[in-house]
């Protein structure tokens, strides 16, 4: 199976001369179809310029980034951004959604701006929402929605029509315990569809919704989770004591 | 004192005998914390001496029905109003890092990590029982997250220890990078019902 994405030995140098800085040094992960991996670190650790690059913002000093089997620094800055808007989402902390558009709108953006007909685009959409449940709401403006709803929508945007590569920046960070978790059932539920993730998290209680974890320190990865054993075992575990 | 004042709360409903509180108890848990049909004679013997459950007659032997007493209701009562007792135990993780950030040959930076990794896949399974289980099931889902909160308490503790350790001692002066290795650094086992079965 081909990645959905794959960082090799990736590098990523701010500044120069001796204010030179690795924010990411040699990082290699692969993130496969229908895998969630959570990239957890303190903060300064390179999380977000891992995701930045992930997602084609940005570019490696060394190494590549491959979507798709596709080598991002072989495409022209058209090519990247038809890429980045076709086959890539993003989740941030700060929702981002624009205030002049109702829910819907926003979710259909992406895809009108890379010339699909509105109402295709709307109906497209509106699939979108159903997966969040936020049908009922689609035709509310951001600020007559809460915070959970609008990143429930923001979710629906990133993951609207082919987009198969969803990157959340700490998406549960302004949220409450319970909306958090609706929106981290919603990230696992893209990739139990066969879609794919990375998700940048501090919080252990929201990185544990992951297939993977992998603590960055310092711009390298320090460590990764091991396959977990099923639930089954804190059962037996429990019965032998 | 968890078990024997759990099946309280069950014989608080109606009297009922040793197998099907067993039953009961692991109904409302979730099968998270079995119980073996012994404890749940020894508990019952127990609330029998401190009167607080009375055998009903009928029945054989052990399938005789308990019922709660008026001091049973009592004690119910107080257990559901008081906090339950806090008072710190000896932990074994701290323990095992206070050890090794006190010693010469210790290294708490690979013990940190060593257990962060180890409480982290224990919040993969924990999330895992959550995804599996019924969302409407409320005291599952009070359970399941009480394990949650427990084990993400443990990540952000060592997450504050390993700040503390960087600041005192900066990367790369003598701490070697956690290595995934076998024995010394595995971590410390959570069991769920230490807890309840304490």
């Amino acid at each position: 199976m081909t990645p959905t994405l794959e960082l090799s030995r990736v590098t990523k140098r701010f500044g120069g001369g001796h204010l030179e800085v690795d924010a990411l040094t040699e990082v290699s992960m692969t993130v496969e179809p229908g895998e969630l991996v959570a990239v957890m670190g303190p903060s300064g650790s390179g999380k977000t310029t891992l995701l930045s690059l992930a997602g084609g913002l940005d570019t490696p000093t060394e190494g590549t980034v491959t979507v798709e089997a596709v080598d991002l620094s072989t495409l022209g800055v058209r090519e990247l951004a038809r890429l980045r808007r076709r086959r890539i989402g993003y989740v941030f902390q700060q929702l981002n959604l624009i205030d002049g558009l109702t829910a819907a709108e926003n979710v259909s953006l992406p895809l009108e701006l890379d010339g699909v007909a509105t109402s295709q685009a709307r109906a497209r959409a509106f699939e979108a929402l159903e997966r969040v449940e936020m049908t009922e709401l689609a035709d509310r403006f951001p600020e007559e929605l809460s915070g959970g709803e609008q990143q429930r929508v923001a979710i629906a945007r990133a993951v609207v029509g082919e987009r198969i590569l969803l990157l959340a920046d700490e998406p549960t960070g302004a949220l409450d315990s319970v909306t958090g978790e609706k929106v981290l059932r919603l990230l696992r539920g893209h990739c139990d569809r066969g879609g794919s993730g990375v998700l940048v998290t501090h919080d252990a209680r929201f990185a544990a919704w992951a297939d993977r974890v992998v603590f960055l320190r310092d711009g390298r990865i320090a460590d990764e989770t091991r396959s977990p054993e099923g639930p089954e075992s804190l059962l037996s575990d429990a019965a032998t004591r | 004192m968890s078990v024997p004042m759990s099946l309280l709360a069950i014989l608080d409903e109606g009297p009922s005998y040793g197998l099907r509180l067993k039953q009961e108890f692991e109904r409302r848990t979730g099968g998270v914390w079995p119980l073996n049909v012994g404890q749940v004679y020894t508990s019952l013997d127990r609330l029998e001496r401190e009167g607080l459950v009375r055998q009903l007659d009928g029945g054989i032997e052990r399938q005789r029905p308990h019922e709660i007493t008026p001091a049973g209701r009592r004690r119910l009562a107080e257990w559901y109003d008081r906090p339950i007792d806090r008072s710190p135990g000896r932990d074994q993780l701290v323990l095992k890092l206070v050890m090794a950030v006190g010693g010469a040959n210790g290294d708490p930076a690979a013990v940190i990590q060593a257990e962060r990794r180890g409480a982290v896949e224990l919040l993969q399974q924990y999330t895992r029982l959550k995804r599996d289980g019924l969302e409407d099931d409320l005291g599952w889902a009070f359970l399941v997250d009480s394990l949650i909160f427990k084990t993400e308490a443990r990540v952000r503790w060592l997450d504050a220890c390993e700040a503390r350790l960087t600041k005192a001692r900066p990367f790369g002066s003598g701490t070697r990078a956690a290595a995934p290795t076998e024995g010394a650094n595995e971590p410390v086992k959570i069991t769920p019902p230490a807890e309840v079965l304490r």
